[in-house]
């Protein structure tokens, strides 16, 4: 079943960066979708426009629809604040906010109003273990957070993100700043948690992408090249783009 | 999502502040107009008042009701310009010194040093000058008052010194290292590098630095009035420097006491004010703009 | 001697040495000699006493109690929309032309002379709106003076807080106000209480602006409500240095200390606030 359908996006930056064209794509849920790609195909910015944070930035022009549960996140009516909560984003460099391990758990619940001591502490406890962190912090949990290690802090990011029970997981290159330890560390979390939820991730390398494909989509210069089944598109891609660049012939 | 606590009051609450911040934003906007709209209000009346013959004319003597703003004109300039070529060489020649040239020692001296200047309030600038500054300059250079336009040139450009440096310094900094280690990977000596790469490459900041500093002698106030003579003539000579001359900052400060509200006298005060509100406004935004250039500048060289 | 560049440059730096030297000397100068002869004047009596015989003898309790009012004024004025005007141009403001009309008037306010300020005061607190000269009209227009300092010590202090800790927060479901108040801020706090302290620092040491508006001579009484005129230090150093004869200079040595002891410890705590703050800083 598909959790998110795309259809006809269209973003493009007022300083001409990294846009998208016309693209069509269906999110099959409970699954492991990965986005792969050179740099500036396009990635970034899909995961940018599905949980809004474009809002932010200079967007001269978005059109198209991304329909998740029977609405559309595009529009203009669409609750960002609680879209941002079901559709949860980690980034490349694990950025902890400056806060105690803990509160950078709890942070999402909090922001979103709720006070109540016990139902955070579940909340918070949960989530890291599902995150695979708690047996590491759970003696610790009033610490700074910047005091983890980057594979820590990385997982923190992930279980902060878990902790507001999100419908979706974006990562966008989530294991480029770490070493392989922690990769597969990260990598392994991911294979279980496509069981609860959808996960979209732009791995950082293709070998990455090619381990963890379900469902995949490759992307070139803003440009939605083939989309099906991973370890088919791996195997035998039906596009000679697409071959060329899992041969490793550019990007 | 389980649940959450109805917040609605905190929804209250966090549009109340947005909604300050938001006003808060235009205050400077509010202010200035503010500021013109008062200034015109009190001093326009002057031009109804007094003949522009008289404003215009040779004499400031209010009593009489010769309004004469020349010689007022004619003080702040002098000194300006007094102040101005002390204060450009010291401040530029420190500002270079302290970025490119001095260890960290001679910062940790130097920068703090400047601090405490800027932090000095003009008044006490002024009390040294009356006590210290000018006994000795009529002692030294043997003149019949030490009240002169070059004691208050003194006084102003040490106080503009802490302007320049700082806004100077940090043209300077944001050179990029890469200017200077290419030129002298060409062989040039650090000093070549300095006045032929560094200084050219940061000469908007340096520019702005300047005319900063110089918007703040205009508009200095007490030092001025105390040192230099309270005298508002039109010069008979040269020698105009070693006089007591009056700016116009100090014949507001020391006359405005004394008036009637509402009276010619202090329109034309008020009228005083506008000229100088009006000639810091050229000064600023002039110098505004030629530091937003030089960042546009910088932006496309980055990108 | 033949000039080769080497020459040229030992002889350049020696000059720059020289320049950075006369530039600070006098500064050292100024502030010794003002130790020197102002603390043999200071007493616990001539902090805590009114001025008697004309001012001559006595001590300057009422200016130094005046100096306090007036910078707590000033801070009620400026700190609340200082901030909120810092918050605005680094969090919300768009990229527009009114975003950088705000620029042009906050520098234009920067600048302006502070006689001038004096005038405006006068005019629009003391006379339109009738808080005649008082504390509550001087602390008004040193606020105004004092805001620009704030705003751009502020917007400083919040643009060194990364901008993916915004990111961040935002992509956890906050709006932007709850990132700012639980992140942004805590973050730069000490950067903008240095900021407060050394735009108070200058409002403190200014005479030009309360002269019109709320400095008095002289007072036998200390004020009693916002609406009373007040006595200042700076105020008072510019009478006792210019307006009496006779003056004994101990007097006016030991008012210059405890005004310079005032504004300049000021800056040393603002200093301190500042350095310690970046030793703690997390990122």
């Amino acid at each position: 079943m598909d959790k998110i359908c795309i259809e006809n996006l269209t973003v493009r930056y007022s300083d001409g960066a990294e846009s998208l064209k016309n693209i069509n794509l269906s999110i099959p849920e409970k699954t492991i979708t990965v986005i792969f790609g050179p740099a500036g195909g396009g990635k970034s910015t899909l995961l940018r426009t599905l949980n809004r944070l474009n809002d932010l930035g200079d967007v001269a022009e978005l059109s198209g629809s991304v329909i998740m549960n029977g609405v559309n996140l595009l529009d203009r009516q669409t609750d960002v604040i609680g879209l941002r909560r079901k559709i949860g984003m980690v980034f490349s460099r694990p950025v902890t906010l400056p806060l105690t391990i803990f509160q950078n758990v709890s942070y999402g619940l909090e922001v979103a109003g709720e006070r109540r001591k016990p139902v955070l502490q579940n909340a918070v406890e949960s989530a890291l273990k599902q995150a695979a962190l708690w047996d590491e912090v759970y003696d610790r949990l009033q610490d700074p957070a910047n005091a983890l290690s980057g594979g820590q802090q990385q997982r923190l990011c992930i279980a902060r993100t878990l902790a507001l029970k999100p419908e979706v997981l974006m990562l966008d290159e989530p294991t480029s700043a770490l070493d392989p330890l922690s990769t597969a560390k990260i990598e392994g979390l991911l294979m279980d948690l496509k069981n609860e939820l959808t996960v979209i991730l732009a791995p950082h390398n293709t070998q990455q992408a090619a381990r963890l494909a379900e469902y995949a989509a490759f992307f070139l210069q803003g440009e939605l090249v083939e989309e099906g089944d991973g370890t088919q598109m791996f195997m035998k891609p039906r596009k000679k783009k697409t071959q060329d660049y899992i041969m490793g012939r550019f990007g | 999502m389980k649940n959450p606590r109805p917040n609605s009051t905190i929804k209250l609450g966090e549009w109340l502040i947005t909604f300050f911040i938001r006003a808060a934003g235009y205050v400077s906007i509010l202010y200035v107009t503010l500021i013109i709209l008062f200034l015109l209000r009190e001093g326009l009346p002057a031009f109804k008042n007094v003949d522009l013959s008289s404003l215009f004319g040779e004499v400031w003597y209010p009593i009489e009701g010769y309004y004469s703003i020349w010689p007022l004109l004619f003080g702040s300039i002098t000194v300006t310009i007094g102040a101005a070529v002390i204060a450009i060489p010291l401040g530029v020649g420190t500002a270079v010194f302290i970025s490119e040239l001095a260890p960290p020692w001679a910062k940790e001296i130097l920068k703090p040093l400047v601090e405490v200047l800027a932090g000095l309030p003009s008044v006490v600038l002024g009390f040294f000058g009356i006590l210290v500054l000018s006994p000795f300059l009529r002692q030294a250079l043997n003149l019949p008052t030490g009240l002169t336009a070059f004691t208050g040139s003194l006084l102003l450009g040490w106080s503009a010194i802490p302007t320049i440096v700082s806004v100077a310094e940090d043209a300077l900094n944001t050179v990029p290292r890469t200017y200077r280690e290419g030129a002298q990977a060409l062989g040039t000596t650090q000093w070549q590098t300095i006045w032929g790469v560094t200084v050219p490459a940061a000469r908007s900041g340096i520019i702005t630095a300047v005319m900063l500093g110089i918007g703040r002698v205009i508009g200095e106030t007490m030092a001025v009035m105390m040192v230099t003579g309270n005298a508002p003539v039109l010069p008979e000579g040269l020698n105009a420097f070693f006089l007591p001359i009056r700016t116009m900052t100090a014949t507001i400060a020391s006359e405005m006491g004394e008036v009637a509200q509402g009276s010619i006298h202090y329109q034309v005060l008020f009228l005083v004010g506008i000229i100088l509100f009006f000639l810091s406004l050229v000064i600023n935004v002039v110098s505004f703009m030629v530091s937003s250039r030089r960042m546009k500048r910088t932006e496309r060289l980055l990108s | 001697m033949i000039l080769t560049p080497r020459n040229k440059q030992k002889i350049g730096i020696a000059g720059l040495i020289a320049l950075s030297t006369i530039t600070v000397l006098p500064i050292v100068a100024l502030v010794i000699y003002i130790l020197v002869l102002g603390l043999p004047a200071i007493s616990w009596d001539f902090i805590t006493s009114f001025p008697q015989d004309g001012m001559r003898a006595g001590g300057i309790l009422p200016a130094i109690l005046g100096t306090v009012y007036l910078t707590i004024g000033t801070a009620i004025f400026s700190v609340p929309p200082g901030i909120a005007a810092a918050i605005y141009l680094v969090e919300y403001a768009p990229d527009n032309t009114i975003t950088r009309l705000i620029r042009i008037a906050m520098i234009n306010l920067a600048g302006i002379p502070s006689v001038v300020y004096g005038l405006f005061g006068l005019g629009m607190f003391v006379i339109f709106l009738k808080f005649g000269t008082s504390i509550l009209a001087a602390s008004l227009t040193l606020s105004i003076m004092t805001l620009p300092v704030i705003i751009s010590t502020t917007e400083e202090a919040l643009r060194s807080v990364p901008n993916s800790f915004r990111v961040v927060s935002i992509s956890l479901g906050a709006s932007r106000w709850q990132t700012i108040w639980r992140i942004v801020l805590p973050q730069s706090i000490p950067g903008i209480i240095t900021g407060i302290i050394l735009g108070l620092e200058r409002a403190a040491g200014e005479t030009a602006p309360i002269m019109f508006t709320g400095a008095a001579f002289f007072l036998p009484l200390l004020p009693n409500t916002p609406l009373d005129p007040t006595m200042a230090l700076p105020y008072h150093l510019f009478v006792i240095a210019t307006q009496i004869p006779g003056m004994p200079v101990q007097v006016q040595y030991g008012t210059v200390l405890v005004l310079l002891a005032f504004v300049l410890g000021m800056n040393v705590i603002a200093t301190l606030i500042r350095s310690r703050a970046r030793k703690k800083r997390q990122w």
